[in-house]
This record gives structure tokens, C-alpha cells and sequence, in this order.
């Protein structure tokens, strides 16, 4: 396994984090929270241009830059720590992952090059209102009609599902449960019998959708009912993915809080003189870079598909879900006040940290899930 | 000639031991050919019995040793740490004297540091060394030393001025632990074990050539022993690999492991057993509570977090990148795992928690972790000096205010009760 980056990833890593630092400063990221989209079509297509982000692990042969898993984790944690408003985790982290382990040859080679360009914005409609992050938690069926597929159910929590161009969906077929009958199908965001709404979300950085579909026709991903295999992988691969963003957050957020204590004066002294002040850095030094080593070492995994994959993943997603929060709690407390305000920036970290921590399943959930990976 | 790589120092090894390794030599015999090959401490000067290699390929010497079955100098006990201080800031007699028998083992050591009144705050130290007629004369008391009841020599920390400020009137000297002013007596812990010692100094004699660098500087030669005390020097990982194969050189390694490693036999408990785990949450059923199940899944979750960090680190290091904040949290994060660990053992023990000896599961095992897990968090620098270090000399956060370091040590409040 891979504990260290290589010269080319660190400049990589440096490249893409002052381009970002230049683009998604914080007032970018309050102008984009603010619309309803959340993001912006030119300027995503624009920089997608330049750096070719959006095709980071797609392999070079479906139009992408054939990078593993360590190259995308990078790409991840440096938009995680500009805050990013970009659809990217919905269509490059999970639309363009599912199609990559559901699709056939044909359908990858068609799908996946315009998602590589930025051309076309997808995403994955899997979660349902019952807010389960696996295959027990799906209903939306998908009944055959004349050779033609059609979906019918509610999906909920979709990654920018209300602006995708293309929805990849998980549905089942009727009369089945758990891994049984699932497939994989693709429906343009237009589709008829299809209705999107924009969700309220705490955490206005990254948008959601609830999204209707009633008799929606679909294409069928890959083998009809053999979807469960790729759906779990794709979960796992998508866990990883979340934990190197999650950890980009959080070293941002404890880089903040040390600058801050570094300013302001109380008592005639700068707080980061304060032992108390001083030890809980310590403690957030800690648990960063433990979460960065977790999540790091399950980019490696995911990158050589190592079979310790599925434990890893759900260790670096409780790790980081935890590190994150921990973080953005103690950040928000060294700010004092301010660190509660609207103004002050710390709050949109705090905000993605508290939603990351729900998305794709709580520490817990992945907890129980490492456990069982691990025979226990 | 050309720069040492991996592959041209593992090749020069590994001839090398070929050509020279027997498992029937004697123990002193052969560390003594490592020595003068280079080989036992390949980072050390060519002049004192190394190559001058860097610190990264010692690993790889190490690796072939390890592939051949062959036996190193002597790294067990605080042997390497008094040869690493000496060689930094010893004379060259004091060199000739003391670092060939250290690397055989001939010569055990112990370190002469904290004092009952002197902890975390080791340059408080009022062990006195007063200089009377052509000797120096030791008065005073030190505490948890290891390995003293069975050491030669003794690597002293003492104050010879209290009209300076604390850290220039220390100095430091190598001390004969075999004469009548040295008293040993073992310190009983709570855990029942006597592993350290207090050693009591009424008059001890120290000859003038024993002072290691200049009267004064004791402080600065203290630190380099810490250093590699920090890095693990004290080769306290290394007790008890001693390995079952045959031969005499074994065997005399044995019984060299043995007498050191038995006052510490505990050591392993004091880090939390973390391996146990999984095995007795399947033996009790307790793997089936989903409460205890997350407890566990944390403590793994910790446990190899920390384990890839040091990796990290390592990967760091022999890359020659400089040291990130990775490097700098093992110590600390080993006090967290001890901690999750013992919690851990105590849920999927149960009632018998409450049980110790053989009454205890695993023979006591499981009893002698609860009580000995909260060494770790303060033998080695206490959890709350390991956040000092790190947010002042990683974070580069202020350092803590001192009342201590601008008068004359005999101005600074110290301990009426100790």
C-alpha cells in the first residue's frame, strides 16, 4: 500500500490548490450557495477545460484522464477545502463510478466521454425518502412494458438532482427485496412523468433534490437485476471519495481556527498563548491528520481495488465523518462569537461537515458495516 | 566514490554477513566483528565504528540482518541511548572507554534523569554535584530508573550551580553505579510490578573525567539523550523478539533479553492489547452487542489511523521529504489507544473486570492491562507536555510564559512536599 505521494501528485495537489484558491474563494462560494442551482455551468465548463477534473479516473479510453483512485482522492480533498460549489461528487464521484461498474462496453463508451467533458452534468438517484444508504432502502421499482422500462417511486437526498442533465437511478424489480432484482437505469433530467424539486438544504453548498418518477421511461445500465454488486461497490468506492473531501474541510477549518487564535488578543495576549487554547490545536492536529491517514490509505486501496476495500472505505467515512465535525465544533468555539455568525466563513465548513456526515451513512452505520467486513 | 544507495549498501550488507554470519560464535565475539565491519551502527562515523551512511538506510542494514537470522549490537535498555549521548558529546577517551562495550553489552546503563521533585520539568533537578578536592561529589535523589538495579553505569543530571538560572547550572556526568554512595531500591507501581528504581546519592564520587561537555552545559547533552530517547532508542519495541532459533549466540541473546526485559514483562498490557480484542469480544459473545460492537469498531478505527500515520511518517522520512506534523503524534496517540483499549476490554469483560491474578481472564492479562494503561500516558513525557511539543514546535503556537528561566535557580519555588 501506498503511504506517501508521489513528487508528480504533490504538484498536482499545489497546482490544483492555488487554481482553486483563485476560483472558489469564500465570496464565490456565498454567490454560488445563494442560487438555486448552486453552481455554475460556464465556469464548471471552463475549468474543466483547464484542468480536466471531471475526467480525473475516468480511463483515457471512455474520453478521461485514466487516473486511479489517489489522483481523484487529491481532486477531492482540495475542492473539500476550497468548498467547491460544483457539481462534481454528483457526476464525476457517483454517476460516472456507477456506470463505470454497471455499464456495458457500449453504454461506457457512449455515457461516460460527455460527463468526462463536463458536457453533460449526471448524477445518482439511489437513497429514498427512508433515508437507508443500501439496498434494503430502495423501492422505486422498474416494470417492463413492451420491451420498454419504466420507473415508479420517490428518490430523495440526490446530489444536484434538481440540475442534472442525466439521472443514473437504482430501482428494483417488483416483488423483490434486498440485493435481489436491483438494475441500474438512466433517465435525462428532462424525462417525462419526472418531477424535480430542490430541496431545503442545511448545508447550501452542495444542493439536493427530491425527485418523482411516475412511469418514467428508462434505459436499462448494464444487466437487468445484477445491479446489486455494483451498486455496493459503488457505495464503497463513493464512501472513500466523501472521506478525502471530508478531510480537505477539516484541515482547512483547523488551519482557520490556529490563524484566528493567532489574532486575537484577550487578557493583554494572543488566546493561542492560552495552554487550553494550545492543547485543543494539539488534539485537532490529531484528528485530522488520523482521518487524513485513513482516508488516504483507503484511496490506495480503492486505487489497487485491494480486498480490505470494503473495511477501509467504512473506516475512513466514520473516521473523517468524525474528524470533520470535531473539527468545525472546536473551530467554531476557539472563534468564540464571531464563530457564530453568518459572516464569519466557519459555518459553511461546519455546515458541509454536519451534512457529509450524514450523507452515503452516518459513522455508526459504517462502524457496523467495517465490522462485518471484517467478520466480527 | 559514489554515494551509497539502498541497493549498494544492501549488497555490501548482505555480502558481508554472508561471509561473516555463524550463530555458534559467542555473542561479544561477534558483535565485536559488527562492530569493526561497520555494521552495527552504520550511521555512526567511520572513525567510531560506523560508515557514515544516512539514518534512512540503517533500515536497509536492519532488513538484512533480519533476512539471515543475524544478531545486532546491543540495543535492549538504555545501552544505546549512553552511546548515542556519548558519541554527540563525549571526549574521545571517553569514547575509547565506554561505546565498544555498550554495542556488545557488555555494559549495561541506566539514566539518571527525573528526580521526585523534577518530572515533566526534568532542568528543575536538585541532585547536587559539588566539586571537592579532585573528584565530584553526588548528594541527592533520582527516581524511575530503569534498569539501575543491574547497570554499571549511570548517566547523571545534576545541578553544580544554584546562583544561575536552572538550565546552566546543570551538568552531566557518567557515574560508577558500583560503589558505596549509590543506594538502589525498587519503586513498587500500582500495578504490583517494581520495574524502575529510586536511586538515593550520599557522598558518590565521581571522577573529574566522567563530566561529559563543559561544566554547565548539562542541559544541552540531556537533550540529545531525550531526542533519541523520543525516537525510540531505549529499544524498548525490540524486548522480547528474541527469536526461538538455535544456536549459541542465541541463546546467550536470550539470556541477555531476558534479564532486562523481566522487570517490564507488563509493557505490552501498558499499550492497551489491542490484538486481543477482536479474539475475546468472539469468546464471550460479547461481539454480538452492537454497543460493545462500536466501541470496538473505534478503537480499531484509532488503532490503525495511528498505525498508517507512523507509516506515513516513515514513508516520509525515506522519501528525505521534511518531517510533516504526522511525525510528531505517536506519542500522544498511543495514550488515546491505551485508553479506547482498556475501555474495550473492560466492556467485553464484564464483571470479571473487577477480578485480577489467575481469578482474572487470560491468567491476569486482562486485569494487568486495566492497571497499567495509565503509564502510557505519562512515562516519556506526560500527554500534557506531548500538546506543548506539538502546538509550539509544530503549530509554532506561543510558547507557555516562564517564571523560572530569569533568576538564580535558588530564587525559583520548588516542591516543599515530594
Amino acid at each position: 500500500m501506498q503511504f506517501s505521494f508521489t513528487s508528480e501528485q504533490e504538484e498536482f495537489r499545489s497546482v490544483l490548490r492555488r487554481f482553486l484558491e483563485e476560483k472558489s474563494p469564500p465570496t464565490a462560494v456565498r454567490r454560488l450557495m445563494e442560487t438555486d442551482t448552486g453552481w455554475d455551468r460556464d465556469s464548471w465548463r471552463e475549468l474543466n477545460q483547464q484542468l480536466g477534473l471531471s475526467a480525473v479516473h475516468i480511463p483515457e479510453v471512455y474520453g478521461g484522464q485514466g487516473f486511479g483512485y489517489v489522483e481523484l482522492g487529491i481532486v477531492l480533498e482540495e475542492m473539500g477545502r476550497a468548498l467547491l460549489c460544483a457539481p462534481f461528487f454528483a457526476s464525476t464521484a457517483l454517476a460516472a463510478t456507477a456506470i463505470l461498474n454497471a455499464g456495458t462496453e457500449a453504454q461506457k463508451r457512449a455515457l461516460l466521454p460527455p460527463i468526462a467533458d463536463a458536457d453533460t452534468i449526471a448524477t445518482l438517484a439511489f437513497t429514498e425518502p427512508n433515508g437507508r444508504w443500501d439496498a434494503t432502502g430502495i423501492e422505486t421499482t422498474a416494470t417492463t412494458e413492451g420491451g420498454r422500462f419504466r420507473l415508479n417511486g420517490v428518490k430523495s437526498f440526490v446530489l444536484d438532482g434538481h440540475t442534472a442533465d442525466l439521472i443514473v437511478v437504482v430501482a428494483r424489480r417488483p416483488g423483490t427485496a434486498g440485493d435481489e432484482g436491483l438494475s441500474f437505469f438512466t433517465v435525462p433530467g428532462d424525462a417525462a412523468g419526472l418531477t424535480r424539486r430542490a430541496l431545503k438544504v442545511l448545508d447550501p453548498t452542495r444542493k439536493q433534490a427530491l425527485l418523482e418518477f411516475r412511469s418514467v421511461e428508462a434505459e436499462l445500465l448494464g444487466e437487468e437485476g445484477a445491479g446489486a454488486a455494483p451498486f455496493t461497490k459503488t457505495l464503497t468506492q463513493a464512501a472513500v471519495c466523501l472521506a478525502n473531501e471530508m478531510v480537505g474541510g477539516a484541515e482547512r477549518l483547523r488551519q482557520s481556527a490556529l490563524d484566528y487564535a493567532n489574532l486575537r488578543v484577550q487578557f493583554g495576549r494572543t488566546i493561542a498563548s492560552f495552554q487550553s487554547m494550545k492543547h485543543k490545536q494539539a488534539d485537532m492536529l490529531v484528528d485530522v491528520e488520523l482521518a487524513k491517514s485513513a482516508a488516504y490509505c483507503a484511496a490506495a486501496a480503492a486505487a489497487e481495488d485491494d480486498p480490505e476495500l470494503p473495511a477501509l472505505a467504512s473506516l475512513a467515512k466514520a473516521c473523517a465523518s468524525d474528524a470533520y465535525m470535531q473539527t468545525a465544533i472546536h473551530t467554531i468555539q476557539i472563534h468564540g462569537g464571531i464563530g457564530f455568525t453568518w459572516d464569519n466563513d466557519t459555518h459553511l465548513w461546519f455546515k458541509r461537515a454536519k451534512s457529509s456526515e450524514v450523507f452515503l451513512g452516518d459513522p455508526t452505520w459504517h462502524r457496523e458495516l467495517m465490522m462485518r467486513a471484517w467478520g466480527v | 566514490m559514489s554515494e551509497p544507495t539502498e541497493a549498494s549498501v544492501r549488497a555490501e550488507a548482505r555480502a558481508w554477513l554472508e561471509a561473516n554470519w555463524n550463530p555458534d560464535r559467542g555473542l561479544v565475539e561477534w558483535r565485536n566483528m559488527v562492530i569493526d565491519s561497520g555494521w552495527g551502527v552504520p550511521s555512526w562515523p567511520k572513525e567510531w565504528y560506523g560508515r557514515d551512511l544516512p539514518l534512512a538506510l540503517e533500515r536497509v542494514v536492519e532488513e538484512e540482518m533480519a533476512r539471515i537470522g543475524a544478531v545486532g549490537v546491543a540495543k535492549a535498555g538504555i545501552r544505546r541511548l549512553a552511546a548515542a549521548t556519548l558519541l554527540a558529546h563525549g571526549t574521545d577517551a571517553q569514547k575509547e572507554k565506554y561505546l565498544r562495550r555498550s554495542l556488545t553489552g557488555e555494559d549495561t546503563w541506566c539514566q539518571l534523569f527525573s528526580e521526585p521533585g523534577s518530572g515533566s520539568d526534568l532542568a528543575g533537578a536538585t541532585t547536587r554535584a559539588e566539586f571537592k578536592g579532585n573528584r565530584w561529589v553526588i548528594n541527592g535523589q533520582k527516581v524511575w530508573t530503569t534498569s539501575a538495579h543491574h547497570a554499571d553505569w549511570g548517566l547523571l543530571l545534576a545541578r553544580t550551580d544554584s546562583n544561575v538560572p536552572k538550565h546552566q547550572g546543570l551538568s552531566y556526568f557518567v557515574i560508577d553505579i558500583h560503589q558505596p554512595g549509590v543506594q538502589v531500591h525498587p519503586l513498587r507501581q500500582m500495578n504490583g510490578h517494581a520495574s524502575f528504581n529510586q536511586v538515593f546519592f550520599t557522598d558518590a564520587e565521581v571522577p573529574p573525567e566522567n563530566l561529559v561537555a563543559q561544566v554547565g552545559r548539562g542541559w544541552a547533552v540531556a537533550t540529545t539523550t531525550l531526542m533519541h530517547e523520543r525516537r525510540g532508542a531505549d529499544g524498548v519495541g525490540r524486548w522480547g523478539q528474541s527469536s526461538n532459533r538455535q544456536g549459541r549466540i542465541y541463546d546467550e541473546e536470550r539470556a541477555e533479553n531476558a534479564t532486562i526485559i523481566e522487570p517490564y514483562k507488563w509493557y505490552p498490557q501498558r499499550a492497551g492489547r489491542v490484538d486481543l480484542v477482536i479474539e475475546r469480544a468472539k469468546a464471550t459473545g460479547r461481539n454480538t452487542d452492537p454497543v460493545v460492537r462500536q466501541e470496538i469498531a473505534k478503537l480499531l478505527t484509532l488503532s490503525k489511523a495511528a498505525e498508517w500515520t507512523a507509516l506515513r511518517a516513515r514513508a516520509a522520512q525515506m522519501q528525505g521529504k521534511p518531517q510533516g506534523p504526522e511525525g510528531s503524534l505517536g506519542k500522544l496517540v498511543s495514550s488515546h489507544v491505551a485508553r479506547a483499549a482498556a475501555h474495550v476490554h473492560t466492556l467485553i469483560t464484564g464483571a470479571d473486570a473487577m477480578l485480577t491474578g489467575e481469578d482474572s481472564p487470560m491468567g491476569g492479562v486482562i486485569a494487568e492491562i486495566l492497571v497499567s494503561v495509565p503509564a502510557g500516558s505519562i512515562a516519556g513525557g506526560t500527554d500534557e507536555i506531548q500538546r506543548n511539543i506539538i502546538s509550539e514546535r509544530v503549530l509554532g503556537m506561543p510558547k507557555e510564559p516562564r517564571t523560572d528561566n530569569d533568576r538564580p535557580f535558588r530564587d525559583v519555588p520548588k516542591n516543599l512536599v515530594v
